[in-house]
């Protein structure tokens, strides 16, 4: 049954105890960037309200901000960033044109309905 | 022309079966494109949700409003619930992938030991959210009323402890004059609800008529969430004039004046599709939650088995590794915009 054709890419990912104290560096610093940025969004949720003058500033940062913990997850945690350009690419170009897609066109259109609403009543 | 063209490239160029343009396993590659599906998936419901949120615009929840308590503290800690759980999930990321660490230095031991640590955090997680859900079913102790003029209101502020209901019109199981003590918050709330309190008098189920006696409440403040003949969307109301027109809602005898919690069909924290989307898409994310639990569970007695160690790599605590950090990516994003923003 043994197949001496097939490359077991599975035993690439071997590294030793040196290599392994490095990457495990990389975790923990990881590990603190997303807790700190994790701690900055509750208290600027905390302590700026909805609907204040900074609010738009504030919003804007969540959005930036869950989108710098989603790239320390994808790149670092599931070592995405590890990976070939190919597959990296595979991987994040379509999702990432697509979302942007389906949420510029959906919220576009909810506020055109949401204003219909208001000013014809409903 | 095609058959020709195989023969030219040789097997290292071309993938068939032996050369992945990836350089990557096929269980791996596969693990990808399933968590690509399954985040289109997520991105389509949280789509939905901003969709919905940006139609109904003022009068949505804020999530600093909706999600105040605490375990054994009560309420008046905006956020702080959601922030423990949004750690307790990156910390049980962070143990997975030092899990797949050892894997790669074939230490058996060290992965045993960092996935029993992520299970815990699943669990914790996994029961974090059930009280959630709890204290989101039940809501707050005040609910959501609505105004004479038929504008809807949430409630800020401290309800007054109820002391008592005293009997004034014996029913089938209280005598007059007798003092009820037991079960008064939810006695009271399904007579509110039911239009059953009427001036200061609540009729129980049995037929039963009571006085209130009941604490005064503190900073009453009514934020409006629905337009009304004299109040829209975003007015704030308070102290005594907030008080009056809470009881003159509750105390009216009228039934449906005032909701408290939530399920399918209405809420207290706004409009109907809000309680939906709370229950679909955390909901969701809970059963990928625990399903990854039960996949690490199942990964975890294959390590102690020694089943990966004897095929001379720690692959599929990687896959499931995969699979887990994608869970808490989700949440990253259900975190920021059913919370935050």
């Amino acid at each position: 049954m043994e197949r001496d054709d097939i490359i077991e890419y599975s035993l690439d990912a071997h590294h030793d105890e040196e290599h392994g104290k490095k990457v495990r560096a990389t975790i923990w610093k990881v590990t603190a960037i997303l807790t700190a940025i994790t701690i900055l969004e509750v208290m600027l949720g905390v302590y700026i309200k909805q609907g204040s003058g900074a609010w738009p500033f504030v919003k804007w940062s969540f959005i930036i901000l869950t989108l710098l913990k989603a790239a320390y997850i994808v790149l670092v945690f599931m070592h995405l960033g590890d990976e070939r350009k190919s597959l990296k690419y595979v991987i994040l170009v379509p999702y990432i044109l697509f979302m942007v897609y389906l949420i510029f066109i959906c919220l576009m259109e909810a506020l055109k309905i949401g204003n219909t609403w208001m000013t014809y009543g409903g | 022309m095609a058959g020709h063209a195989t023969k030219e490239i040789d097997a290292a160029t071309l993938w068939g079966g032996k050369v992945s343009p990836f350089s990557t396993s096929y269980g791996k590659l596969m693990m990808w494109f399933f968590l690509v599906s399954d985040a289109l998936t997520f991105g389509g419901l949280l789509v939905a949700y901003g969709f919905t949120r940006h139609d109904a615009q003022d009068a949505w929840p804020i999530g600093e409003e909706t999600f105040n308590s605490l375990p054994f503290l009560g309420h008046g800690y905006p956020l702080m619930y959601v922030a423990l759980m949004t750690f307790i999930l990156i910390v049980s990321s962070v143990t997975m992938v030092l899990a797949v660490e050892a894997g790669h230095r074939m230490d058996k031991r060290g992965v045993i030991k960092w996935m029993i640590a992520t299970i815990i955090g699943g669990f914790f997680f996994v029961g974090s959210q059930a009280w959630e859900w709890y204290h989101f079913i039940h809501g707050s102790e005040f609910g959501k009323v609505e105004l004479a003029d038929g504008s809807q209101a949430i409630v800020k502020g401290h309800f007054g402890e109820i002391e008592n209901f005293e009997v004034i019109e014996a029913g089938h199981h209280h005598k007059k004059g007798e003092k009820i003590t037991e079960d008064l918050m939810h006695e009271f709330q399904h007579a509110a609800a039911g239009g059953h309190i009427n001036g200061g008098v609540i009729t129980l189920h049995d037929g039963t008529k009571a006085m209130i006696h009941k604490k005064a409440d503190e900073h009453m403040e009514l934020i409006v969430k629905k337009d009304g003949k004299k109040y829209s969307v975003g007015d704030r109301i308070e102290g005594k004039d907030a008080e009056k027109m809470y009881y003159d809602a509750i105390y009216g005898g009228t039934a449906n004046k005032v909701i408290y919690g939530a399920n399918l069909e209405q809420n207290e924290y706004g409009p109907q599709q809000y309680g939906q989307f709370f229950f679909f898409i955390t909901g969701f994310h809970g059963f990928h939650v625990f399903s990854g639990v039960v996949i690490n569970i199942i990964i975890m007695i294959g390590v102690v088995m020694g089943i990966y160690h004897k095929r001379g790599h720690y692959e599929m605590v990687e896959k499931t590794g995969l699979y887990w950090h994608f869970v808490d990516l989700v949440w990253v994003f259900v975190f920021t915009f059913f919370y935050l923003v």
